[in-house]
Protein backbone atom coordinates (compact mmCIF):
# COMPACT_ATOMS: atom_id res chain seq x y z
CA UNK A 1 0.00 0.00 0.00
CA UNK A 2 1.12 3.67 -1.06
CA UNK A 3 1.53 6.07 1.39
CA UNK A 4 -0.85 8.30 0.00
CA UNK A 5 -3.34 5.22 0.08
CA UNK A 6 -2.71 4.60 3.67
CA UNK A 7 -3.04 8.38 4.32
CA UNK A 8 -6.63 8.14 3.15
CA UNK A 9 -7.47 4.81 4.91
CA UNK A 10 -6.04 6.39 8.24
CA UNK A 11 -8.42 9.68 7.22
CA UNK A 12 -11.22 7.25 6.54
CA UNK A 13 -10.85 5.35 9.69
CA UNK A 14 -10.21 8.23 11.92
CA UNK A 15 -13.56 10.18 10.46
CA UNK A 16 -15.36 6.91 10.97
CA UNK A 17 -14.70 6.56 14.21
CA UNK A 18 -15.28 10.42 15.20
CA UNK A 19 -18.45 10.54 13.61
CA UNK A 20 -19.45 7.33 15.33
CA UNK A 21 -18.20 8.80 18.49
CA UNK A 22 -19.89 12.39 17.95
CA UNK A 23 -23.11 11.08 17.27
CA UNK A 24 -25.08 8.66 19.83
CA UNK A 25 -24.14 5.83 17.18
CA UNK A 26 -20.94 4.75 19.62
CA UNK A 27 -23.53 3.46 22.19
CA UNK A 28 -24.80 0.72 20.40
CA UNK A 29 -21.43 -1.25 20.36
CA UNK A 30 -19.12 0.15 23.45
CA UNK A 31 -20.15 1.65 26.98
CA UNK A 32 -21.08 5.34 27.02
CA UNK A 33 -17.07 6.02 29.29
CA UNK A 34 -14.90 4.69 26.44
CA UNK A 35 -16.39 7.84 24.56
CA UNK A 36 -13.56 10.66 25.18
CA UNK A 37 -10.81 7.61 24.41
CA UNK A 38 -12.45 6.92 20.97
CA UNK A 39 -12.69 11.04 20.42
CA UNK A 40 -8.83 10.70 21.39
CA UNK A 41 -8.47 8.31 18.88
CA UNK A 42 -10.09 9.14 16.03
CA UNK A 43 -8.24 12.36 16.53
CA UNK A 44 -4.67 11.00 16.76
CA UNK A 45 -5.45 8.72 13.46
CA UNK A 46 -6.98 11.94 11.70
CA UNK A 47 -3.37 13.58 12.70
CA UNK A 48 -1.36 10.36 11.58
CA UNK A 49 -2.91 10.86 8.32
CA UNK A 50 -2.09 14.60 8.08
CA UNK A 51 1.22 14.16 8.97
CA UNK A 52 1.79 11.18 6.51
CA UNK A 53 0.29 13.24 3.33
CA UNK A 54 2.43 16.00 4.32
CA UNK A 55 6.05 14.22 4.86
CA UNK A 56 5.01 12.97 1.98
CA UNK A 57 4.17 15.20 -0.26
CA UNK A 58 7.37 17.29 0.91
CA UNK A 59 9.34 13.78 0.05
CA UNK A 60 8.05 14.15 -3.42
CA UNK A 61 9.31 17.47 -3.60
CA UNK A 62 12.47 16.47 -2.69
CA UNK A 63 12.38 13.66 -4.96
CA UNK A 64 13.09 11.04 -2.53
CA UNK A 65 9.35 9.21 -2.16
CA UNK A 66 9.80 6.85 0.87
CA UNK A 67 7.64 4.30 -1.26
CA UNK A 68 10.05 1.89 -1.67
CA UNK A 69 9.04 -0.52 1.44
CA UNK A 70 4.81 -0.59 1.23
CA UNK A 71 3.47 -1.87 4.32
CA UNK A 72 1.74 -5.07 4.22
CA UNK A 73 -1.82 -5.46 1.83
CA UNK A 74 -3.94 -6.84 4.98
CA UNK A 75 -3.83 -3.24 6.55
CA UNK A 76 -6.62 -2.64 3.25
CA UNK A 77 -8.84 -4.72 5.58
CA UNK A 78 -8.80 -1.57 7.92
CA UNK A 79 -11.58 -0.26 5.56
CA UNK A 80 -13.68 -2.83 6.41
CA UNK A 81 -14.83 -1.11 10.01
CA UNK A 82 -15.18 1.98 7.76
CA UNK A 83 -17.94 0.18 6.07
CA UNK A 84 -19.37 -1.15 9.20
CA UNK A 85 -19.66 2.38 10.76
CA UNK A 86 -20.36 4.89 8.08
CA UNK A 87 -22.53 2.78 5.46
CA UNK A 88 -24.18 -0.16 7.53
CA UNK A 89 -23.97 1.30 11.13
CA UNK A 90 -26.08 -1.81 12.69
CA UNK A 91 -28.47 -1.12 15.64
CA UNK A 92 -27.62 -2.76 19.14
CA UNK A 93 -28.44 -6.31 20.08
CA UNK A 94 -31.75 -7.24 21.12
CA UNK A 95 -33.81 -10.23 20.88
CA UNK A 96 -32.26 -12.43 18.57
CA UNK A 97 -29.25 -12.38 20.93
CA UNK A 98 -30.64 -12.39 24.05
CA UNK A 99 -32.81 -15.90 22.84
CA UNK A 100 -29.33 -18.03 22.42
CA UNK A 101 -27.92 -16.33 25.76
CA UNK A 102 -28.83 -16.95 29.38
CA UNK A 103 -29.72 -14.52 32.00
CA UNK A 104 -26.90 -12.91 33.32
CA UNK A 105 -27.83 -12.38 36.36
CA UNK A 106 -25.57 -14.39 38.45
CA UNK A 107 -23.01 -12.03 37.40
CA UNK A 108 -24.14 -9.89 40.00
CA UNK A 109 -23.35 -10.86 43.70
CA UNK A 110 -25.97 -10.08 46.36
CA UNK A 111 -25.64 -7.00 48.32
CA UNK A 112 -26.56 -6.51 52.09
CA UNK A 113 -28.73 -4.80 51.83
CA UNK A 114 -30.95 -2.59 49.02
CA UNK A 115 -31.43 1.16 48.73
CA UNK A 116 -35.02 2.54 49.07
CA UNK A 117 -36.62 2.74 45.32
CA UNK A 118 -35.98 6.13 44.11
CA UNK A 119 -39.47 8.72 44.79
CA UNK A 120 -42.26 8.81 42.14
CA UNK A 121 -45.24 6.02 41.72
CA UNK A 122 -44.11 3.74 39.71
CA UNK A 123 -40.64 4.29 40.65
CA UNK A 124 -38.50 4.08 37.15
CA UNK A 125 -35.55 1.24 37.50
CA UNK A 126 -33.19 -0.35 35.73
CA UNK A 127 -34.01 -3.88 34.82
CA UNK A 128 -31.07 -5.66 36.45
CA UNK A 129 -32.22 -3.52 39.54
CA UNK A 130 -35.47 -5.10 39.57
CA UNK A 131 -34.20 -8.22 38.65
CA UNK A 132 -31.85 -8.26 41.52
CA UNK A 133 -33.87 -7.06 44.21
CA UNK A 134 -36.50 -9.38 43.10
CA UNK A 135 -34.20 -12.43 43.22
CA UNK A 136 -31.78 -11.75 46.20
CA UNK A 137 -33.87 -9.44 48.49
CA UNK A 138 -36.73 -11.55 47.60
CA UNK A 139 -38.74 -8.56 46.48
CA UNK A 140 -38.57 -6.68 49.98
CA UNK A 141 -37.56 -3.63 49.08
CA UNK A 142 -40.32 -3.19 46.55
CA UNK A 143 -42.78 -3.76 49.23
CA UNK A 144 -46.01 -2.15 48.30
CA UNK A 145 -44.67 -0.08 45.64
CA UNK A 146 -45.34 0.07 41.94
CA UNK A 147 -42.20 -0.20 39.83
CA UNK A 148 -41.26 1.14 35.87
CA UNK A 149 -39.24 -0.87 34.03
CA UNK A 150 -38.18 -0.34 30.04
CA UNK A 151 -37.24 -2.96 27.50
CA UNK A 152 -37.35 -4.79 25.01
CA UNK A 153 -39.64 -8.24 24.28
CA UNK A 154 -37.94 -11.47 23.62
CA UNK A 155 -39.06 -15.05 23.97
CA UNK A 156 -38.55 -18.20 25.34
CA UNK A 157 -38.16 -21.25 23.69
CA UNK A 158 -41.83 -22.37 25.57
CA UNK A 159 -43.65 -18.81 24.59
CA UNK A 160 -42.59 -17.44 27.75
CA UNK A 161 -42.81 -13.44 27.31
CA UNK A 162 -39.88 -11.62 28.68
CA UNK A 163 -39.01 -8.07 29.19
CA UNK A 164 -34.95 -7.80 28.56
CA UNK A 165 -32.07 -5.67 28.63
CA UNK A 166 -28.84 -6.15 27.47
CA UNK A 167 -26.27 -4.81 30.18
CA UNK A 168 -22.78 -4.24 28.68
CA UNK A 169 -19.10 -4.50 31.06
CA UNK A 170 -17.09 -2.96 28.17
CA UNK A 171 -18.78 -3.68 24.21
CA UNK A 172 -21.42 -5.61 22.54
CA UNK A 173 -18.98 -8.59 22.53
CA UNK A 174 -19.54 -9.35 25.88
CA UNK A 175 -23.32 -8.13 25.67
CA UNK A 176 -25.59 -10.21 27.95
CA UNK A 177 -29.32 -10.10 28.54
CA UNK A 178 -31.08 -9.66 31.98
CA UNK A 179 -34.70 -11.47 31.54
CA UNK A 180 -37.68 -10.28 33.74
CA UNK A 181 -40.71 -12.46 32.77
CA UNK A 182 -44.30 -10.70 32.41
CA UNK A 183 -46.99 -11.71 33.71
CA UNK A 184 -50.70 -10.73 34.15
CA UNK A 185 -51.22 -7.66 31.17
CA UNK A 186 -51.52 -9.34 27.65
CA UNK A 187 -48.78 -9.03 25.50
CA UNK A 188 -50.10 -10.38 22.56
CA UNK A 189 -49.78 -8.50 19.78
CA UNK A 190 -45.99 -7.88 20.66
CA UNK A 191 -43.72 -8.45 18.39
CA UNK A 192 -39.76 -9.70 19.71
CA UNK A 193 -37.64 -6.60 19.93
CA UNK A 194 -40.63 -4.00 20.41
CA UNK A 195 -39.47 -1.66 23.05
CA UNK A 196 -42.08 -1.25 25.75
CA UNK A 197 -42.20 0.07 29.39
CA UNK A 198 -43.98 -2.27 32.32
CA UNK A 199 -45.40 -0.97 34.83
CA UNK A 200 -46.26 -3.70 37.79
CA UNK A 201 -45.35 -4.94 40.95
CA UNK A 202 -42.90 -7.55 42.35
CA UNK A 203 -44.30 -11.47 42.45
CA UNK A 204 -42.42 -14.33 43.88
CA UNK A 205 -43.12 -15.86 40.64
CA UNK A 206 -39.59 -17.34 39.44
CA UNK A 207 -38.40 -19.90 36.66
CA UNK A 208 -35.02 -21.22 35.86
CA UNK A 209 -33.24 -20.16 32.11
CA UNK A 210 -33.14 -23.46 29.80
CA UNK A 211 -29.86 -21.84 28.36
CA UNK A 212 -28.01 -21.35 32.11
CA UNK A 213 -30.51 -22.86 34.57
CA UNK A 214 -29.72 -19.09 36.40
CA UNK A 215 -33.23 -17.64 37.96
CA UNK A 216 -35.43 -15.70 36.00
CA UNK A 217 -37.47 -12.74 38.14
CA UNK A 218 -41.40 -12.24 37.37
CA UNK A 219 -43.42 -9.04 37.39
CA UNK A 220 -46.73 -8.92 38.09
CA UNK A 221 -48.01 -6.09 34.84
CA UNK A 222 -50.55 -3.63 35.21
CA UNK A 223 -49.31 -2.01 31.53
CA UNK A 224 -47.35 -2.95 28.74
CA UNK A 225 -46.86 -0.05 26.23
CA UNK A 226 -44.95 0.43 23.82
CA UNK A 227 -42.37 2.85 24.17
CA UNK A 228 -39.90 4.29 21.42
CA UNK A 229 -36.05 3.11 20.78
CA UNK A 230 -34.27 4.83 24.24
CA UNK A 231 -30.76 6.18 23.44
CA UNK A 232 -28.54 4.22 25.72
CA UNK A 233 -30.35 0.15 24.50
CA UNK A 234 -27.95 -1.36 26.86
CA UNK A 235 -27.59 -0.97 30.33
CA UNK B 1 8.61 -5.51 13.16
CA UNK B 2 8.67 -5.41 9.76
CA UNK B 3 6.45 -7.96 7.26
CA UNK B 4 6.91 -8.33 4.08
CA UNK B 5 4.27 -7.14 1.91
CA UNK B 6 4.02 -9.04 -0.83
CA UNK B 7 3.64 -12.24 1.26
CA UNK B 8 0.93 -11.01 3.66
CA UNK B 9 -2.12 -10.93 1.60
CA UNK B 10 -3.98 -13.54 3.21
CA UNK B 11 -7.48 -15.24 1.50
CA UNK B 12 -8.81 -12.53 3.26
CA UNK B 13 -7.61 -9.76 1.29
CA UNK B 14 -10.14 -7.45 0.41
CA UNK B 15 -11.35 -7.36 -3.58
CA UNK B 16 -8.90 -3.68 -3.76
CA UNK B 17 -5.80 -5.44 -2.65
CA UNK B 18 -6.21 -8.66 -5.37
CA UNK B 19 -6.92 -6.78 -8.00
CA UNK B 20 -3.76 -3.89 -7.44
CA UNK B 21 -0.84 -5.59 -9.68
CA UNK B 22 2.37 -4.11 -8.69
CA UNK B 23 3.83 -1.62 -11.46
CA UNK B 24 0.35 -1.22 -13.13
CA UNK B 25 -0.52 2.51 -13.56
CA UNK B 26 -3.58 2.19 -11.68
CA UNK B 27 -2.17 2.56 -7.81
CA UNK B 28 -4.20 1.43 -4.84
CA UNK B 29 -5.66 4.89 -4.66
CA UNK B 30 -7.52 5.00 -7.49
CA UNK B 31 -9.05 1.55 -6.95
CA UNK B 32 -9.89 2.34 -3.39
CA UNK B 33 -11.54 5.23 -4.97
CA UNK B 34 -13.56 3.14 -7.25
CA UNK B 35 -14.32 1.01 -4.50
CA UNK B 36 -15.77 3.72 -2.28
CA UNK B 37 -17.83 4.93 -5.01
CA UNK B 38 -19.15 0.94 -5.36
CA UNK B 39 -20.57 0.66 -1.93
CA UNK B 40 -21.53 3.73 -1.79
CA UNK B 41 -24.01 2.90 -4.78
CA UNK B 42 -24.69 -0.73 -3.72
CA UNK B 43 -25.93 1.14 0.05
CA UNK B 44 -29.70 0.56 -0.04
CA UNK B 45 -28.86 -3.41 -1.14
CA UNK B 46 -26.12 -3.42 1.21
CA UNK B 47 -28.48 -2.84 4.07
CA UNK B 48 -30.85 -5.13 3.08
CA UNK B 49 -28.38 -7.78 2.43
CA UNK B 50 -27.24 -7.20 6.12
CA UNK B 51 -30.54 -7.14 7.60
CA UNK B 52 -30.75 -10.87 8.59
CA UNK B 53 -30.34 -11.36 12.32
CA UNK B 54 -27.55 -13.66 12.79
CA UNK B 55 -25.82 -11.18 10.28
CA UNK B 56 -26.87 -8.49 12.25
CA UNK B 57 -25.32 -9.84 15.29
CA UNK B 58 -21.85 -10.70 13.13
CA UNK B 59 -22.15 -6.85 12.21
CA UNK B 60 -22.67 -5.50 15.77
CA UNK B 61 -20.03 -7.85 17.42
CA UNK B 62 -17.27 -7.51 14.61
CA UNK B 63 -17.91 -3.43 15.23
CA UNK B 64 -17.76 -3.02 19.00
CA UNK B 65 -14.83 -5.59 18.84
CA UNK B 66 -12.68 -3.11 16.61
CA UNK B 67 -14.43 0.29 18.14
CA UNK B 68 -13.36 -0.87 21.29
CA UNK B 69 -10.17 -2.02 20.90
CA UNK B 70 -8.99 1.02 18.49
CA UNK B 71 -8.41 3.45 21.60
CA UNK B 72 -6.21 1.15 22.71
CA UNK B 73 -4.10 0.37 20.22
CA UNK B 74 -3.80 3.77 19.11
CA UNK B 75 -2.96 4.90 22.44
CA UNK B 76 -0.20 1.63 22.20
CA UNK B 77 0.92 2.89 19.03
CA UNK B 78 1.90 6.84 20.06
CA UNK B 79 3.41 5.29 23.13
CA UNK B 80 5.69 2.96 21.10
CA UNK B 81 6.96 5.70 18.80
CA UNK B 82 7.53 7.98 21.74
CA UNK B 83 9.63 5.20 23.11
CA UNK B 84 11.38 4.45 19.55
CA UNK B 85 11.79 7.90 19.15
CA UNK B 86 12.65 9.94 22.37
CA UNK B 87 13.85 7.23 24.67
CA UNK B 88 17.45 6.08 23.78
CA UNK B 89 18.44 2.33 23.81
CA UNK B 90 20.97 3.37 26.83
CA UNK B 91 17.69 3.61 29.23
CA UNK B 92 16.76 0.23 29.14
CA UNK B 93 20.52 -1.19 29.13
CA UNK B 94 20.08 1.05 32.44
CA UNK B 95 17.18 -0.30 33.99
CA UNK B 96 17.27 -3.88 32.91
CA UNK B 97 19.44 -6.03 34.86
CA UNK B 98 22.43 -7.53 32.63
CA UNK B 99 21.38 -10.92 33.18
CA UNK B 100 18.32 -12.47 30.85
CA UNK B 101 17.23 -14.61 32.96
CA UNK B 102 17.10 -11.58 35.89
CA UNK B 103 15.25 -9.01 33.41
CA UNK B 104 12.69 -11.92 32.45
CA UNK B 105 10.84 -11.69 35.81
CA UNK B 106 12.05 -7.79 35.86
CA UNK B 107 10.04 -6.67 32.90
CA UNK B 108 7.13 -9.25 33.43
CA UNK B 109 6.19 -7.39 36.58
CA UNK B 110 6.98 -3.58 34.63
CA UNK B 111 3.76 -4.95 32.88
CA UNK B 112 2.13 -3.80 36.11
CA UNK B 113 2.31 0.06 34.81
CA UNK B 114 0.77 -0.54 31.05
CA UNK B 115 -2.81 0.92 32.21
CA UNK B 116 -3.94 -0.89 28.65
CA UNK B 117 -5.45 -4.17 27.39
CA UNK B 118 -3.60 -6.32 24.95
CA UNK B 119 -3.86 -4.49 22.02
CA UNK B 120 -1.86 -1.76 23.59
CA UNK B 121 1.11 -3.89 24.84
CA UNK B 122 1.91 -5.81 21.10
CA UNK B 123 3.26 -2.59 19.48
CA UNK B 124 4.64 -1.66 22.66
CA UNK B 125 7.14 -4.77 22.86
CA UNK B 126 7.72 -4.49 19.45
CA UNK B 127 9.41 -1.17 20.14
CA UNK B 128 11.44 -2.40 23.57
CA UNK B 129 12.78 -4.84 21.13
CA UNK B 130 13.75 -2.50 18.70
CA UNK B 131 15.52 -0.81 21.30
CA UNK B 132 17.59 -3.40 22.20
CA UNK B 133 15.42 -5.33 24.85
CA UNK B 134 16.47 -8.75 24.61
CA UNK B 135 13.64 -10.44 23.32
CA UNK B 136 12.65 -12.71 26.41
CA UNK B 137 12.01 -9.67 28.63
CA UNK B 138 10.03 -8.20 25.93
CA UNK B 139 7.80 -11.24 25.05
CA UNK B 140 7.61 -11.43 29.75
CA UNK B 141 6.42 -7.78 28.85
CA UNK B 142 4.25 -8.51 26.26
CA UNK B 143 2.41 -11.25 28.00
CA UNK B 144 1.82 -9.75 31.61
CA UNK B 145 1.08 -6.11 31.13
CA UNK B 146 -2.21 -6.83 29.47
CA UNK B 147 -3.12 -9.35 32.50
CA UNK B 148 -1.53 -7.39 35.74
CA UNK B 149 -2.22 -3.62 35.25
CA UNK B 150 -4.53 -2.05 37.61
CA UNK B 151 -7.46 -1.41 35.63
CA UNK B 152 -7.97 -5.01 35.08
CA UNK B 153 -7.16 -6.00 37.89
CA UNK B 154 -9.88 -3.66 39.58
CA UNK B 155 -12.15 -4.64 37.00
CA UNK B 156 -11.51 -8.00 38.35
CA UNK B 157 -12.19 -6.85 41.86
CA UNK B 158 -15.45 -5.22 40.65
CA UNK B 159 -17.10 -8.77 39.04
CA UNK B 160 -15.89 -10.77 41.61
CA UNK B 161 -16.56 -8.83 44.96
CA UNK B 162 -15.61 -10.44 48.04
CA UNK B 163 -13.26 -12.76 46.49
CA UNK B 164 -9.79 -10.63 47.20
CA UNK B 165 -7.95 -14.06 46.46
CA UNK B 166 -9.45 -14.66 43.00
CA UNK B 167 -8.16 -11.59 42.09
CA UNK B 168 -4.74 -12.60 43.61
CA UNK B 169 -4.97 -15.87 41.97
CA UNK B 170 -5.26 -13.85 38.72
CA UNK B 171 -2.38 -11.95 38.98
CA UNK B 172 -0.09 -14.15 40.29
CA UNK B 173 -1.11 -16.91 37.61
CA UNK B 174 -0.52 -14.12 35.00
CA UNK B 175 3.22 -13.35 36.34
CA UNK B 176 3.59 -16.98 36.99
CA UNK B 177 3.13 -17.51 33.08
CA UNK B 178 4.38 -14.73 31.42
CA UNK B 179 7.76 -15.03 33.17
CA UNK B 180 7.79 -19.22 32.42
CA UNK B 181 7.67 -18.15 28.44
CA UNK B 182 9.90 -15.25 29.15
CA UNK B 183 12.56 -18.42 30.48
CA UNK B 184 11.42 -20.66 27.96
CA UNK B 185 12.24 -18.36 25.19
CA UNK B 186 15.93 -17.76 26.57
CA UNK B 187 16.14 -21.72 26.71
CA UNK B 188 14.60 -22.53 23.49
CA UNK B 189 13.62 -19.66 21.52
CA UNK B 190 15.61 -18.56 17.79
CA UNK B 191 16.28 -15.17 17.22
CA UNK B 192 15.17 -16.17 13.43
CA UNK B 193 11.69 -16.93 14.43
CA UNK B 194 11.29 -13.41 15.07
CA UNK B 195 11.25 -10.45 12.01
CA UNK B 196 14.00 -8.42 12.09
CA UNK B 197 13.62 -4.96 13.99
CA UNK B 198 13.25 -2.92 11.42
CA UNK B 199 11.91 0.55 11.04
CA UNK B 200 10.61 2.63 8.93
CA UNK B 201 13.36 4.21 6.61
CA UNK B 202 14.03 8.05 8.63
CA UNK B 203 17.46 8.35 8.57
CA UNK B 204 18.31 12.29 8.03
CA UNK B 205 14.37 12.85 9.37
CA UNK B 206 14.15 15.06 12.38
CA UNK B 207 12.10 13.36 15.40
CA UNK B 208 9.07 14.37 14.51
CA UNK B 209 8.99 13.07 10.97
CA UNK B 210 10.27 10.08 12.88
CA UNK B 211 7.85 9.72 15.10
CA UNK B 212 5.16 10.08 13.08
CA UNK B 213 6.33 7.79 10.56
CA UNK B 214 6.73 5.38 13.56
CA UNK B 215 3.09 6.20 14.51
CA UNK B 216 1.81 5.04 10.84
CA UNK B 217 3.96 2.09 10.62
CA UNK B 218 3.01 0.77 13.71
CA UNK B 219 -0.67 1.04 13.21
CA UNK B 220 -0.94 -0.44 9.13
CA UNK B 221 0.65 -3.28 10.92
CA UNK B 222 -1.55 -3.65 13.77
CA UNK B 223 -5.00 -2.57 12.11
CA UNK B 224 -5.59 -4.95 9.54
CA UNK B 225 -4.35 -7.77 11.62
CA UNK B 226 -6.96 -6.41 14.33
CA UNK B 227 -9.75 -6.38 11.74
CA UNK B 228 -9.23 -9.98 10.82
CA UNK B 229 -9.11 -11.10 14.71
CA UNK B 230 -12.06 -8.78 15.15
CA UNK B 231 -13.93 -11.07 12.61
CA UNK B 232 -12.83 -14.15 13.48
CA UNK B 233 -14.30 -13.43 16.90
CA UNK B 234 -17.46 -12.16 16.05
CA UNK B 235 -17.86 -15.24 13.87
CA UNK B 236 -17.96 -17.80 16.77
CA UNK B 237 -19.52 -15.39 18.70
CA UNK B 238 -22.39 -15.44 16.87
CA UNK B 239 -22.09 -19.27 16.07
CA UNK B 240 -20.89 -21.17 18.97
CA UNK B 241 -24.34 -21.58 21.41
CA UNK B 242 -24.05 -21.58 24.79
CA UNK B 243 -26.12 -24.40 25.74
CA UNK B 244 -22.61 -26.26 24.49
CA UNK B 245 -20.71 -24.92 26.65
CA UNK B 246 -23.24 -25.46 29.59
CA UNK B 247 -22.86 -28.75 28.95
CA UNK B 248 -19.52 -29.36 29.92
CA UNK B 249 -19.20 -27.42 32.99
CA UNK B 250 -19.63 -30.03 35.51
CA UNK B 251 -16.65 -31.76 34.29
CA UNK B 252 -13.30 -30.55 35.91
CA UNK B 253 -10.77 -30.94 33.97
CA UNK B 254 -12.54 -30.70 30.27
CA UNK B 255 -14.35 -27.36 31.80
CA UNK B 256 -10.83 -25.76 32.29
CA UNK B 257 -9.74 -26.56 28.54
CA UNK B 258 -13.20 -25.50 27.54
CA UNK B 259 -12.88 -22.27 29.08
CA UNK B 260 -9.50 -21.68 28.17
CA UNK B 261 -10.19 -22.17 24.36
CA UNK B 262 -13.30 -20.02 24.73
CA UNK B 263 -11.05 -16.93 25.75
CA UNK B 264 -8.95 -17.96 22.75
CA UNK B 265 -12.08 -17.89 20.45
CA UNK B 266 -14.29 -14.83 22.15
CA UNK B 267 -11.08 -12.21 22.01
CA UNK B 268 -12.63 -10.51 24.66
CA UNK B 269 -10.45 -7.24 25.85
CA UNK B 270 -8.69 -8.40 29.14
CA UNK B 271 -10.71 -5.24 30.56
CA UNK B 272 -13.96 -6.83 30.36
CA UNK B 273 -12.82 -10.40 30.72
CA UNK B 274 -13.78 -10.54 34.16
CA UNK B 275 -17.56 -9.89 33.73
CA UNK B 276 -17.79 -12.39 31.26
CA UNK B 277 -16.06 -15.27 33.55
CA UNK B 278 -18.38 -13.95 36.51
CA UNK B 279 -20.93 -14.80 34.23
CA UNK B 280 -20.42 -18.08 33.65
CA UNK B 281 -21.75 -19.17 36.76
CA UNK B 282 -21.95 -22.96 36.15
CA UNK B 283 -18.12 -23.64 36.20
CA UNK B 284 -15.46 -23.90 38.99
CA UNK B 285 -13.39 -21.01 39.46
CA UNK B 286 -10.07 -22.73 38.38
CA UNK B 287 -12.21 -22.59 35.38
CA UNK B 288 -12.44 -18.95 35.22
CA UNK B 289 -9.08 -18.36 36.20
CA UNK B 290 -7.81 -20.07 33.28
CA UNK B 291 -10.29 -18.19 31.17
CA UNK B 292 -9.00 -15.27 32.63
CA UNK B 293 -5.21 -16.08 32.19
CA UNK B 294 -5.52 -17.35 28.91
CA UNK B 295 -7.72 -14.36 27.14
CA UNK B 296 -4.91 -11.90 27.76
CA UNK B 297 -2.40 -13.99 26.30
CA UNK B 298 -3.27 -16.06 23.69
CA UNK B 299 -6.77 -14.66 21.63
CA UNK B 300 -7.56 -14.99 17.74
CA UNK B 301 -7.29 -10.98 17.53
CA UNK B 302 -3.83 -11.23 19.64
CA UNK B 303 -2.21 -13.90 17.61
CA UNK B 304 -3.38 -12.18 14.58
CA UNK B 305 -1.47 -8.82 15.62
CA UNK B 306 1.52 -10.57 16.94
CA UNK B 307 1.87 -12.24 13.49
CA UNK B 308 1.83 -8.96 11.91
CA UNK B 309 4.43 -7.43 13.97
CA UNK B 310 6.55 -10.09 14.83
CA UNK B 311 5.99 -12.61 11.85
CA UNK B 312 4.43 -15.86 10.96
CA UNK B 313 6.82 -18.46 12.29
CA UNK B 314 6.99 -16.33 15.63
CA UNK B 315 3.20 -16.49 16.06
CA UNK B 316 3.06 -19.98 15.12
CA UNK B 317 5.60 -21.54 17.51
CA UNK B 318 5.01 -18.98 20.54
CA UNK B 319 1.02 -18.63 20.46
CA UNK B 320 0.65 -22.73 21.64
CA UNK B 321 3.12 -22.82 23.56
CA UNK B 322 1.98 -19.39 25.77
CA UNK B 323 -1.71 -21.80 25.80
CA UNK B 324 0.51 -24.90 26.88
CA UNK B 325 2.14 -22.34 29.91
CA UNK B 326 -1.28 -20.41 31.00
CA UNK B 327 -3.43 -23.23 31.29
CA UNK B 328 -0.71 -25.01 33.46
CA UNK B 329 -0.14 -22.05 35.45
CA UNK B 330 -3.90 -21.40 36.36
CA UNK B 331 -4.31 -24.90 36.77
CA UNK B 332 -1.77 -24.74 39.59
CA UNK B 333 -2.86 -21.60 41.00
CA UNK B 334 -6.47 -22.47 40.72
CA UNK B 335 -6.18 -25.99 42.71
CA UNK B 336 -3.64 -24.70 45.08
CA UNK B 337 -5.11 -21.77 45.92
CA UNK B 338 -8.67 -20.97 44.80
Amino acid sequence: MRRQAQAVVLMLLGGAVLRTSLTDTYLRYVKEGLRPFLIAAGVALVAIAVATLHYELRARRAAHSHDDHPEPKVSWLMLLPVVGLLLVAPGALGAYAADSTGTALGAWEEESDYLPLPDGDPAEIPVLDYASRAIFDEGRSMEGRRVKLTGFISRADDGTVFLTRMILSCCAADARPIKVGIEGATTEGLADDAWVAVVGTYTPTMMRDPINNERIPFIAAESVEGVGVPVKQYE
Amino acid sequence: MLVDAETEAGPGAPETARRRRPRLPLGGLEVLAAGLIVILVARPWLADALAAPWLQRWTVVFVSVIVQALPFLVFGVVLSAVIAVFVPPSFFARVLPRNDALAVPVAGVAGAVLPGCECASVPVAGAFIRRGVTPAAALAFLLSAPAINPIVLISTAVAFPGQPEFVAARFGASLLAAVAMGWLWLRLGRADWLKPPARPHTDGDSKAAAFWASCRHDIMHAGGFLVVGGAAAATLNAVVPERWIAAVADQPVLSVLVLALLAVVLSICSEADAFVAASLTQFSLTARLAFLVVGPMVDIKLVAMQTGVFGKSFAARFAPATFVVAVASAAIVGTVFL
